[in-house]
């Protein structure tokens, strides 16, 4: 898992829609990486659904939450969809993990994402992660207003 | 907008929705639209001693949970709120608005009354509050239940 003070690796992958998101795109302001294994897992579902009734507050802090998973942006959608969520999911597709693996949270064992949380200052840097004990597990949303706070 | 740090699960209070007599209890948050809070309503109703139901809508799991959760709100306007929640988990394929007032009606509810309080931005807000006490205290699913504010019991998954 990357380690908070460190420069966030940059990134672009392509959204639920195709289209690409970059980190530097929210420059100025703070993300909070969402690493999942994958769309339609049911702790997965689980995770993002509970993640959805606390967005507002979330955002309300000038946070944008980003999902990750190694899962194509046809999966996203339909994960979205299926889930009623309209939080952002990017494909972390090809190569596999590739953006997983920059931030310490692929497993290659499964080939998935582990269950992670990356806090990103406005200036790039990793203020805050967290990573599961287990993939089985995910955190609470307390667990993330805790960071920021 | 409320705080969601970390805190530890309120005690049972006169505002919390009681079942049961004694000293300490059960704190159950549940979801009315969850099948696995359905399935372990028949165990967790069925114990001896004070049961406080606490609500936990996930909306984009379960997209009617919110107006269940208004709806045994408004049952308990009237004095009904676990007639209400019993109904809702004992028949969960019966739950769009014109099943909530066959319930209501089957209840002896006031029909205008209870909709008009489960339309209530007040009875919306103490749903909330409930919410808002799980997610601070990391309710991550449901159904969670906790003894003496203690955890001892989430639902098992798989990832």
């Amino acid at each position: 898992m990357i380690a908070a003070g460190t420069p966030a690796p940059d990134f672009s992958l392509r959204d639920q829609d195709g289209e690409e998101v970059s980190l530097s795109d929210f420059k100025g302001r703070k993300v909070l990486l969402v690493f999942y294994p994958f769309d339609f897992s049911p702790v997965c579902s689980d995770q993002l659904s509970l993640y959805q009734e606390v967005k507002p507050e979330i955002e309300a802090k000038d946070v944008t939450l980003l999902g990750v998973s190694v899962d194509s942006p046809y999966a996203h959608k339909a994960f979205q969809e299926k889930l009623g969520i309209d939080t952002i999911l990017l494909s972390d597709f090809e190569p596999k993990g590739e953006v997983s693996r920059a931030y310490g949270s692929f497993l290659d064992g499964p080939g998935m994402s582990n269950r992670t949380l990356v806090l990103i200052d406005g200036d790039g840097q990793v203020e805050w992660a967290y990573e599961s004990p287990n993939p089985g597990e995910f955190p609470g949303a307390n667990v993330i207003f805790d960071a920021l706070a | 907008m409320t705080e969601l740090t970390s805190a530890a699960v309120p005690p049972i209070g006169p505002e919390d929705h009681v079942r049961g007599e004694g000293e300490g209890g059960l704190i159950v948050y549940a979801d009315l639209g969850c099948p696995h809070c359905a399935a372990a309503w028949a165990e967790i109703a069925a114990r001896p001693g004070r049961i406080a139901f606490r609500h936990f809508p996930v909306a984009s799991k379960h997209p009617r949970s919110p107006a269940l959760h208004a709806a045994a709100e408004a049952a308990g306007a009237q004095g009904q709120f676990f007639a209400m929640v019993d109904s809702l988990y004992g028949d969960r394929g019966h739950v769009d608005d014109p099943h909530l007032w066959q319930r209501a009606e089957h209840l002896g509810l006031e029909l205008e009354r209870f909709e008009r309080d489960r339309r209530s931005p007040d009875l919306a807000a103490r749903v909330r509050h409930d919410f808002q006490s799980g997610i601070r205290a990391g309710v991550a699913g449901t159904p969670a239940v906790f003894d003496a504010c203690t955890l001892v019991a989430v639902r098992e998954r798989e990832f």
